[in-house]
């Protein structure tokens, strides 16, 4: 049932009991994001180091089960990596959810893929596919936002 | 005509939505279509159409005369004084866009002041903003009470010596009130205030007589009263289109153009530029003879009595909070249900064929006065059936099952 693809327990988990909600101490880099069609928001909040690694990582945001959980995940992901694996993980789970490629990162556990991969439910979804993907786009932008 | 049975006048419920009966509960985002206004639309294109009020031939003659006879049915049906008072626009969203930037270009300037109110949908609020930004103007909110409505006496008391004019809904599209237009109209013209009613939910539902209700400006959008998409309606009193400035320029709407200076034609053209949906307005015919075979109230009493059922029985379940308790209640019900997003509500439903709309509904302000970003709505249209209502409180103990609730 493709419902039950898209509403699985990671997700309904990460939904419930978001990991790492609220500012981060000492971040240095945030970005927000929306979707105006539905009201979602997130804003991420991330310390890049000095030696260009994603120390700490955070949101706050309200939305549905899809969005929140999509951000908790990323959180979970990202924390500790560097700024071009960071990049690279996000370019993946963007084509991911776009096209039907799987997750080809060789530093995620075992763990982390099936993570990562239990939100490739809403590809069924077209119209759901931006709750999934907004995190990772504003993900991006706080990367790159300029000092 | 039964309405029982009215279900069977609609070609789209004869088909499953992942395996179930459709229960389309979103007709105050768009209505379905009877077979009589998509076979007329078939019929006019296969047999009479060319575009209307330019050629000579035998079927410019045909379709301009089809085309003039919807305007005369709209006027006749909505108790307008004169034919010249009704304008086709491609909705309620032009028809408000039409008179804030006309009526706004000639009367509004800074300081001047624009009542609307916290219940507003985005079209009757941004149009207005324009004037805002580009001339000055005040927007002022009459505010909601805990029961969703907004009282004569939150407008009465914004109206100033600067007030320009008050833009109103007529039927929230999320609390469902109704709101009392006569009323706010007496205070208005006490005050010497053109009034706009957007009537965009109102007029699907309830009995519009513009003598009775005597506003200046009636919104009208023809896809939510089982009529063609793109179509819309401005009513707009003909003292007030005598004096309007043209708001778009183009073919059809001049009297006469010279290098130097163009003269425009008398209304309702000269507010109709370009090509206009020619098979849209012909086929909005067909959807008031629909509406009038059953008889709009009849419409009303059918949809109430849904209505009254879905609320007595969504209000037993204990996870569901109903937005609003207006005294007068419209066709709407926006809910939320405790631990899950109305978009997982919305994608869960659906997947047990009932088709509802979730987010702000275009409405923002009144979201942030509630005081949460987002609601489910199921909205009723008069195929709407206390059988449906039964599947949607079904579908919904589906989606408590999903999220373990």
């Amino acid at each position: 049932m493709e419902l039950k693809e898209l509403y699985q327990e990671i997700i309904l988990d990460h939904g419930k009991n978001p990991r790492n909600k609220g500012k981060c101490n000492q971040f240095n880099h945030e970005a927000k994001g929306h979707n105006p069609l539905c009201g979602d928001k997130v804003h991420i909040f991330l310390k890049l180091n000095s030696e260009k690694k994603v120390e700490d990582l955070s949101f706050e945001g309200e939305g549905c089960a899809i969005s929140m959980a999509s951000a908790s995940i990323l959180t979970e992901i990202i924390k500790g990596k560097e700024y071009n694996l960071a990049k690279k993980i996000i370019e993946d789970f963007l084509n991911m959810i776009k096209k039907e490629i799987k997750i080809t990162i060789n530093s995620l556990t075992d763990d982390q893929k099936t993570t990562i991969m239990s939100l490739s439910g809403v590809k069924k979804y077209p119209m759901r596919v931006k709750c999934a993907t907004m995190a990772w786009h504003t993900l991006t932008a706080a990367l790159e936002e300029k000092k | 005509m039964d309405i029982k049975n009215i279900k069977s006048e609609f070609p789209i419920f004869n088909q499953k939505i992942n395996g179930k009966p459709l229960v389309y509960l979103d007709s105050a985002n768009s209505s379905q279509k009877p077979k009589a206004v998509i076979d007329r639309i078939t019929k006019f294109y296969e047999t009479e159409y060319s575009n209307v009020g330019r050629s000579v031939h035998t079927l410019a003659v045909k379709s301009t005369n089809r085309f003039e006879e919807t305007r005369d049915k709209v006027k006749e049906y909505i108790n307008a004084k004169h034919r010249e008072e009704i304008i086709f626009t491609k909705g309620a969203t032009e028809s408000i866009n039409f008179i804030a930037s006309s009526y706004g270009e000639k009367f509004i300037n800074k300081g001047d002041e624009i009542i609307l109110t916290e219940l507003e949908h985005h079209s009757n609020y941004v149009p207005w903003n324009f004037l805002r930004e580009k001339k000055g103007a005040i927007i002022k909110f009459a505010s909601m009470n805990k029961q969703g409505e907004v009282e004569v006496d939150e407008i009465s008391k914004l109206i100033t010596k600067k007030t320009k004019i008050i833009a109103i809904t007529h039927l929230s599209n999320v609390t469902g009130a109704i709101i009392p237009i006569k009323k706010i109209v007496d205070l208005a013209q006490k005050n010497k205030i053109p009034v706009l009613v957007d009537g965009t939910q109102g007029a699907p539902h309830l009995k519009i007589d513009m003598q009775d209700l005597g506003c200046d400006f009636y919104a009208i959008s023809c896809h939510k009263m089982y009529g063609p998409n793109g179509l819309g309606i401005l009513y707009a009193k003909k003292s007030w289109l005598d004096v309007l400035p043209p708001y778009q320029g183009g073919g059809g709407m001049i009297d006469e153009v010279t290098k130097s200076s163009i003269t425009y034609a008398e209304t309702p053209t000269k507010f109709e530029a370009g090509t206009m949906q020619t098979a849209e307005v012909v086929s909005f015919s067909e959807a008031i003879n629909f509406i009038e075979r059953i008889g709009i109230e009849n419409i009303l009493a059918h949809e109430n009595e849904v209505m009254e059922y879905g609320l007595e029985k969504l209000k037993k379940n204990n996870s569901i909070n109903i937005i609003g308790s207006p005294k007068n209640r419209g066709s709407v019900i926006c809910f939320t249900i405790k631990g899950v997003h109305p978009h997982d509500i919305a994608t869960i439903l659906d997947d047990d064929g009932v088709a509802i709309r979730a987010g702000h509904h275009c409405c923002q302000i009144l979201h942030e006065k509630l005081g949460i970003a987002a609601t489910a709505r199921a909205s009723l249209g008069v195929y709407n059936t206390k059988e449906d209502i039964d599947i949607l409180c079904n579908a919904i103990e589906n989606c408590k099952k999903v999220f373990n609730i």
